[in-house]
């Protein structure tokens, strides 16, 4: 699960990592406030962020034409502006896709003067299956890039997780990034609550970039995690339940919202052939081979071992509600679960829905000809594929015609 | 010899009184698997089936029944401790179904496995099949929830993160007349017990393995260091299919560990890493026996 730039911040402070001072605004006049409290308290510059779970915010422009999902200001009415510019309005950036993301919530921060950035990372190695931490001089970039055109740049740290981070693997790693004298002790102590905070959140990934040394109101230099993003391992949702009041459904696709509420795991794509698999693995073999036929898969979607035709109607429904399908391939495999069971809960699934689209149904394992008995028997439109490629090339070409 | 398992193995496992464990464990004792105990804690004392003895520990399922292997079944916030009582019970394989245990509930588990014997397969796996001789290899040693008719006695190993495309697999194997030494999910989660390459090197060492099929994912890098191991070691001919080419980044597609992340773990740099290491590449999974058959 994703949360927000100002959650991410927050669970980090919780853990001691020092972050600029700021609030949340739901309205133009939230921010004011805010915008107003923090120039009270000796902040000179303040900057607005859109909150959305998508990256290229800065460079982003909004479907109003305004530019800038991150904006700098000096005074309060600027912090005003920005705000009712950015409020209710559509972000695009280069993360977010053509259709944007409607921005309901402002980060309104501190924004002091940054002398340096570099980057933090913690993660999962899962060639060692430990954590690992990992810095970089280059900070406030794209990480792949760095990797890609100067990996020694990047210092990694991999974390014993019987004893934790150490404070001498924050010391080596603050020494990696060049920080010395006062700035040592405040970089171990940010280390090691990013460290803590990706443990005790059950976080997949904390990544902090820029990390910043900027300089304080007493003029004095210090760190500071200028901006943040956390996300936070499904599996482990059940222990945290601070966390997952975090959600936010405006964030996530209304079809996969619905598909989870029945247990199914879908994912929409750009294509026009859906598809109904059991399995996650072969749900993926199943969109690489429409694909390979030359077709283009709309959407992942794994219906699970167990499928039930409540289960299955659903799934029927979550794939229709997409306007872009022009076609339907079904794909299982039954191995514990009967042909015959689900080919009834495709056929009360097709007339429920008064399917009108293409559908192709491949089906192999448990009673398969009882199951395809059944299909042919209920007289709706659909044909029946042999193997994973007959359904493919099948399916392709009806969508074509 | 088959790996891992044969017919013979005492099968002990954890969950059995759960809906699914014990749906299960009655498949694999109709497969005709040697399942000598089951562990609940509070029922010991009762019968499965009236004929498996339940007990409380695995420790005292072992001292009394002498198992040696184990099938996890237990829920995900459980799971973690279930397969550390396997291991201190000095069990040679565990094989942990559940899916959805937190990740670091497996950090912490591969860490506490450090110098230990067992061998973890899993989690979030369909399990290890030996098939049997009897109709639909009847007779075999199946742990898990894979389906045990479309299997046949042969000597082609099959290896694989996901269930569903591991029965694939076999039943183009099985369709074919073309049987199998062992069939091994390894599972869909980024920590897991046993790597692609275990089980490669496993097989390859195996006499009644004469070929092998790897079935990989996006997500990680174990293909990629199966493939590095097998350019230099490897001796029997292998086929093997990537699932994911289409799959967004920066997205789980269904498996916790299959994401494509940072640019890492690719569909297309498995391929070419397969593919550099002389395994036959199948270029959809409906030719992933004939791949492996035609190099054979």
């Amino acid at each position: 699960m994703n949360i927000h730039e100002f959650q991410a911040k927050q669970l980090l402070a919780q853990y001691g990592v020092a972050v600029p001072p700021g609030e949340v605004a739901v309205t133009a006049d939230e921010a004011r406030k805010i915008a107003e409290r923090l120039f009270a308290g000796g902040e000179k510059v303040i900057v607005v962020k859109s909150q959305i779970h998508a990256g290229g915010r800065g460079k982003g422009t909004f479907k109003s034409g305004f530019k800038g999902g991150v904006k700098l200001c000096k005074s309060v009415d600027e912090v005003f502006q920005n705000a009712k510019a950015m409020l209710g309005n559509v972000l695009v950036t280069k993360q977010t896709g053509p259709e944007g993301r409607l921005v309901s919530k402002l980060l309104v921060a501190g924004a002091p003067p940054i002398k340096k950035e570099f980057y933090l990372a913690v993660l999962l190695d899962r060639a060692s299956s430990r954590p690992l931490m990992m810095v970089s001089r280059e900070g406030g970039v794209d990480i792949e890039e760095v990797a890609e055109k100067n990996p020694d740049a990047i210092v990694k740290e991999t974390i014993d997780p019987a004893v934790g981070m150490m404070p001498y693997q924050a010391r080596k790693l603050a020494a990696a990034l060049g920080l010395s004298g006062d700035l040592i002790n405040p970089a171990v102590k940010l280390f090691l609550g990013v460290y803590k905070t990706w443990w005790e959140c059950d976080a997949s990934m904390v990544e902090v970039n820029p990390l910043c040394i900027v300089e304080g109101n007493d003029g004095k230099e210090t760190l500071s995690a200028v901006d943040a993003k956390v996300s936070i391992d499904d599996n482990a949702l059940f222990r945290h339940k601070d966390i997952q009041a975090m959600r936010d459904l405006a964030e996530e696709a209304p079809l996969e919202i619905e598909a989870s509420k029945h247990n199914l795991n879908y994912i929409k794509l750009d294509g026009n052939i859906a598809c109904l698999v059991n399995g996650a693995g072969l749900a993926m073999a199943t969109m690489d081979i429409i694909q390979h036929y030359g077709g283009k898969p709309a959407n992942f979607l794994d219906v699970g071992g167990g499928a039930s035709r409540e289960q299955v109607t659903a799934a029927f429904k979550i794939i229709l509600s997409d306007p872009n399908v022009k076609g339907i391939l079904v794909n299982i495999f039954g191995g514990i679960m009967q042909c015959d069971t689900i080919a009834t809960g495709i056929v009360a699934a097709v007339k429920e829905t008064n399917l009108h689209l293409p559908l192709v149904i491949r089906l192999e394992g448990n009673n398969v000809a009882l199951g395809k008995k059944i299909l042919q028997e209920s007289k709706l439109p659909l044909t029946s594929a042999d193997t994973m490629a007959d359904g493919a090339e099948k399916i392709v070409a009806a969508v074509k015609k | 010899m088959a790996i891992l398992v044969t017919p013979s193995t005492k099968l002990l496992v954890q969950g059995i009184t759960g809906s699914f464990g014990a749906r299960h464990t009655q498949l694999s004792l109709e497969y005709g698997t040697q399942v000598v105990a089951g562990v609940t804690p509070g029922k010991g004392g009762q019968l499965f089936e009236k004929k498996v003895p339940i007990f409380d520990t695995v420790a005292e399922a072992v001292k009394n029944t002498g198992a040696t292997a184990s099938a996890i079944f237990v829920p995900p916030p459980f799971a973690g401790d279930a397969v550390l009582e396997a291991i201190d019970a000095g069990l040679d394989l565990v094989v942990c179904i559940t899916e959805g245990i937190p990740v670091n509930d497996m950090v912490k588990v591969k860490r506490a496995m450090d110098g230990r014997k067992t061998r973890l397969i899993g989690p979030n796996c369909p399990g290890v099949v030996t098939p049997g001789t009897g109709r639909d290899s009847l007779g075999g040693c199946r742990i898990g929830i894979a389906p045990g008719y479309i299997h046949k006695k042969g000597n082609i190993g099959v290896v694989s993160r996901s269930g569903t495309l591991t029965y694939e697999a076999v039943w183009q194997l099985t369709s074919r007349g073309v049987g199998q030494s062992t069939c091994v999910g390894i599972g869909g989660d980024p920590v897991n017990g046993t790597s692609h390459l275990d089980v490669i090197k496993m097989f390859n060492d195996d006499p009644e393995t004469h070929g092998i099929i790897m079935i990989g994912e996006i997500g990680g890098s174990a293909e990629e260091e199966a493939a590095a191991w097998i350019k230099k070691n490897c001796r029997k001919p292998i086929a093997g299919f990537i699932a994911g080419a289409t799959a967004p980044p920066g997205r789980r597609m269904g498996h916790a560990g299959a994401i494509v992340s940072g640019g890492k773990g690719t569909a297309a740099a498995k391929i070419a890493a397969f593919r550099d290491a002389g395994i036959g590449i199948a270029e959809t999974p409906t030719v992933m026996a004939e791949t492996l058959l035609k190099m054979m």
